[in-house]
């Protein structure tokens, strides 16, 4: 995998200190159950943020609130200074792309026109100019070809261009998935679980890929199951359980934290003999997850895909 | 977790056992086989030369001697076919390019084209006259003449599907799993299918580009000649035995990779092909000059380029609409009012062609924004009842505004009729005009004006789905959550597919009018036994193939001619609508003419086997949707 991203003129590269997404009291309710409680939580720019949580935790219809496919039922999401409209559409437009728990490619067309979709908030052509095929088309059209295949090449999914994307391996679907996003020229990339199902050599690719697009300047915010990679990856990680959030803070300080073990492995019997305290708390949350980390927060699948409708 | 990982399982599972076996269906020694093969071909053609019946009473004269008439020519061409390719399954030097894949599969659809037709016509003759008595000695050796040819073809060594392994279980039988005699019949059929999809041929694309050229323009030609020889059969029991020998042919054909050679060619030269079609098509009126065939082509087209531009908002964008014919109303509507017939609330106004053309096309944008704007927020099935809805709206309405019910803009059920013929830079359509040895009636005229707006909405349809804008509508056709997600304003595509569909219904909307004479609101429904009806374009798009080109305008040939030669058909049309589209949907789902995607999309099994990639995969970027 090449280590070099293309360079490309962001648009008013955010400084690495400052607040690039600030959600403040998200509530999400959907009728009696409240799936995300007053969760606050600002990105910085240049910053790779994880989010954890088990399963059920309300991790992914957060994301979703932050990027518009839920309207918040309370609550603000702001992103460098302006407040967000709840439309998928603007949130992509104004710069934070993301992808897809469960992969959600255009399976039928080409892997490059996925990425060339991706790139539809960053080109303006429409119907008229596509019939008319002026040479400002031309231009447009072979600029867009130029930098999706750059994104393929820096993905590593160069060689497959035309192939269908549902005929890629399950890897490169993950990878295809982050190349779109990044087709739109984002400043935030949300991604939720780059790395479910992937072995150990494909996640510290993913690992690699990410600090690669960190480097680029784009803030990540990433959601996982896999302990090692959050607390490897990420500067700073937000517990959330419950629909709330627990904790935040740099990997030890969440590692230790006796609240976020409880919620992964529960509460100690009264009594219990505490023969290992120092080596417990270290590999808890490790392990915890690790037992089940394909075993997706089906609840919030569910409803998802009610509201999609 | 996902769906994904188990697909690609599933296709590595499928992808282990897609050998191939070459097995005869009637087990005898291969000399036997081919030389029954090449008799029974011989026998064929010989009995061409005879007469078959002693009456002139059947449909075409085939009492004849040494001269094939009617139905004969049916046989002659499916067994001259079916010889020489036979001929080149068996490596005749000379003969080998008619059969570029050698698999002996196209020699045995071949003799089943042949066997189908012969077959047809002497029990047809049976049957029509009262007998066997009928048929003279020539009637009888083609019966077994193609009897021979066709066990001849069942004993060649037929590439298909490989054993079944022993011991397997059938779980899709359910309950029918115990009755062993129904499992054997199973696994039979199974073993029985054909397989030769995959099989290599040469790469046409290293022949010399202007033989390349040349076959092509023969290969037009000679579709030219087929088309029209089928729409000249006077008789409905001619055309059975041609759909025979066409379908099956055409089958057998693609069997032995010859179709797919010629693909190679169109696809390399895809701006010369595209040119010689187009020419073909402008010859059509010359090469049939007769002004019923005329007409047929005319309203062909029509139905046609309605469906092309009904296929940009169901097979490209994904909106199942069920009202869309409205649109095609729309459009004539327009153009009559306009028109300066007397009937109309405007008789004294009359638009030249292209303003004409531009108010239909108009009218109908703004009625498919007005509709369009409301309804597509809806997804999937509610989308389909709300346009099935707003179609029949259309015609009440247009029914009713007739100056009883509501202001008199329509004249109701009677229409608006007299509608005057255009008038193109002074070149009176409704005048007959000789150019040479040819007389252009009024419907010619028509043709070659509608084959010009085929051409415009073709262009239309080819660009708008290779751009930004047709990424668009796939994307959202694929998975609407992901593309918003990915900065699509779904609303307002999915409004601009709409629109454009509509203004395309509404262009052709204003020829139809004119060639009609006259507008009334029957056609404009959603079904039923006239053809410009919602459920005819649909089934016209599906039939054809979803997202490309030449599907629709094919579907909507056949839909039409096919009830039109063949009259005993009229009272079932629906119903054998039905049929088809059911017997489409089962065997072939991405409709007769597949889309690259799509074929993909439906065939993942056969198609992955390991090495052997198909061509639209990796070879060619599928960048057109219509390629």
């Amino acid at each position: 995998m090449t280590t070099t991203i293309p360079q490309q003129p962001t648009p008013a590269s955010a400084g690495p200190k400052q607040a690039l997404l600030e959600a403040s009291g998200v509530i999400m309710r959907f009728g009696g159950l409240t799936a995300v409680r007053d969760v606050s939580l600002t990105v910085n720019g240049g910053e790779i943020v994880g989010l954890i949580g088990p399963n059920g935790a309300g991790k992914t219809t957060f994301f979703n609130c932050l990027t518009g496919l839920y309207v918040p039922t309370e609550g603000t999401v702001s992103y460098r200074g302006t407040v967000l409209p709840p439309k998928p559409h603007l949130v992509t437009q104004a710069g934070i792309a993301r992808t897809f728990q469960n992969i959600r490619l255009f399976a039928n067309m080409t892997v490059l026109e996925n990425v060339l979709v991706g790139r539809h908030t960053r080109t303006r052509e429409g119907l008229f100019s596509a019939i008319v095929r002026g040479p400002g088309f031309h231009r447009a059209e072979r600029a867009s070809r130029e930098r999706a295949m750059e994104l393929l090449e820096f993905t590593g999914l160069a060689a497959k261009a035309d192939h269908l994307a549902r005929n890629l391996p399950y890897g490169e679907q993950r990878k295809l998935e982050i190349a779109r996003a990044l087709a739109s020229e984002p400043g935030l990339l949300l991604l939720d679980e780059p790395t479910a199902g992937m072995n150990p050599q494909e996640t510290r690719a993913t690992e690699e890929l990410v600090f690669a697009i960190r480097d680029q300047g784009i803030a990540v915010l990433v959601i996982e199951h896999d302990m090692r990679f959050i607390f490897n990856l990420c500067d700073r990680v937000a517990v959330l359980v419950q629909g709330e959030k627990l904790v935040e803070g740099s990997s030890e300080v969440v590692q230790n934290d006796e609240r976020v073990i409880a919620a992964y492995l529960g509460e100690p019997f009264e009594g219990t003999p505490q023969s290992a305290p120092e080596a417990a708390p270290a590999d808890a949350p490790e392990s915890a997850p690790a037992g089940a980390p394909d075993d997706d927060e089906a609840p919030e699948n569910d409803e998802q895909q009610e509201n999609d409708k | 977790m996902t769906d994904i990982p188990l697909a690609t399982a599933e296709a590595a599972v499928a992808g282990t056992d897609t050998g191939r076996r070459a097995a005869p269906y009637l087990p005898m020694p291969r000399t036997a086989a081919r030389a029954a093969t090449l008799a029974g071909a011989v026998i064929s053609i010989a009995s061409t030369f005879m007469s078959w019946t002693y009456t002139t009473d059947f449909p075409g004269d085939l009492t004849v001697s040494g001269y094939p008439g009617g139905l004969q020519i049916m046989t002659l061409i499916a067994a001259i076919l079916t010889g020489v390719v036979a001929l080149g399954a068996f490596g005749t030097p000379g003969l080998r390019w008619l059969n570029p894949s050698r698999s002996p599969n196209s020699v045995l659809l071949l003799a089943l084209a042949t066997l189908g037709t012969t077959w047809y016509t002497v029990i047809d003759i049976a049957a029509k006259l009262g007998g066997f008595a009928n048929l003279d000695p020539g009637g009888f050796v083609a019966f077994i003449g193609a009897l021979v040819l066709f066990a001849g073809a069942l004993g060649l060594p037929i590439d298909r599907r490989p054993q079944e392994p022993a011991g397997a279980e059938y779980y899709e039988l359910g309950r029918f799993e115990k009755y062993a005699a129904v499992v054997r019949t199973y696994v039979w059929l199974r073993e029985a299918r054909l397989h030769h999809s995959d099989l290599r041929v040469a790469d046409a694309r290293k022949l010399n580009p202007w033989l390349q050229r040349l076959v092509i323009v023969v290969v037009y030609a000679l579709g030219l000649k087929i088309l029209t020889f089928g729409l000249a059969t006077d008789y409905s029991d001619i055309f059975i035995g041609y759909l025979i020998v066409v379908a099956v042919g055409f089958w057998g054909l693609g069997a032995s990779g010859l179709l797919k050679q010629f693909q190679q060619l169109t696809h390399r030269n895809r701006r010369f092909s595209a040119t010689v079609g187009v020419i073909a098509a402008i010859a059509y009126p010359f090469v049939q000059n007769n002004e019923h065939w005329a007409n047929l082509g005319v309203s062909v087209l029509i139905v046609g380029t309605v469906a092309l531009g009904l296929n940009i908002v169901v097979g490209l964008t994904g909106l199942l609409d069920l009202g869309y014919v409205a649109f095609l109303g729309v459009g004539a509507y327009a153009a009559a009012l306009v028109s300066g017939s007397q009937f109309s609330i405007w008789s004294g106004v009359q638009f030249p062609f292209w303003a004409a053309a531009i108010t239909g096309m108009v009218a109908a944008c703004v009625f498919g924004v007005l509709i369009g704007a409301p309804t597509l927020r809806l997804r999937g099935d509610y989308l389909a009842i709300v346009t099935l809805g707003f179609g029949e709206i259309f015609r009440i309405v247009v029914r009713n505004l007739d100056g009883v019910s509501g202001p008199k803009i329509t004249n109701g059920p009677n229409g608006i009729a007299q509608i005057p013929d255009l008038s193109v830079f002074g070149y009176n359509l409704g005048d007959n005009h000789s150019m040479g040895s040819f007389t252009l009636g009024r419907f010619a005229n028509y043709y070659l004006l509608m084959l010009l707006i085929t051409v415009i909405v073709v262009l239309v349809f080819t660009r708008a789905a290779d751009s930004r804008i047709g990424r668009s509508w796939i994307a959202i056709r694929e998975d609407e959550t992901a593309a918003t997600a990915m900065g699509i304003n779904g609303f307002r595509v999915k409004l601009v597919a709409f629109a454009l569909g509509a203004s395309l219904a509404g262009l052709a909307g204003t020829v139809f009018a004119h060639v009609t004479n006259s507008v009334v609101p029957d056609p404009y429904q959603f079904s039923g036994p006239v053809p410009p009806n919602s459920a005819f374009l649909l089934a016209a798009v599906v039939l054809g193939g979803m997202g490309t080109v030449s599907g629709p305008i094919l579907g909507a040939a056949l839909l039409y001619v096919i009830p039109e030669k063949l009259d005993f058909l009229s009272k079932y049309e629906l119903f054998a609508f039905g049929l088809a589209l059911v017997l489409i949907m089962r065997f072939r789902p991405e409709g007769i003419i597949p889309n690259r995607r799509r074929q993909l999309e439906f065939h993942e099994d056969e198609e992955l086997a390991p090495g052997n990639r198909p061509m639209g995969d990796d070879t060619v970027p599928a960048a057109t949707a219509g390629a």
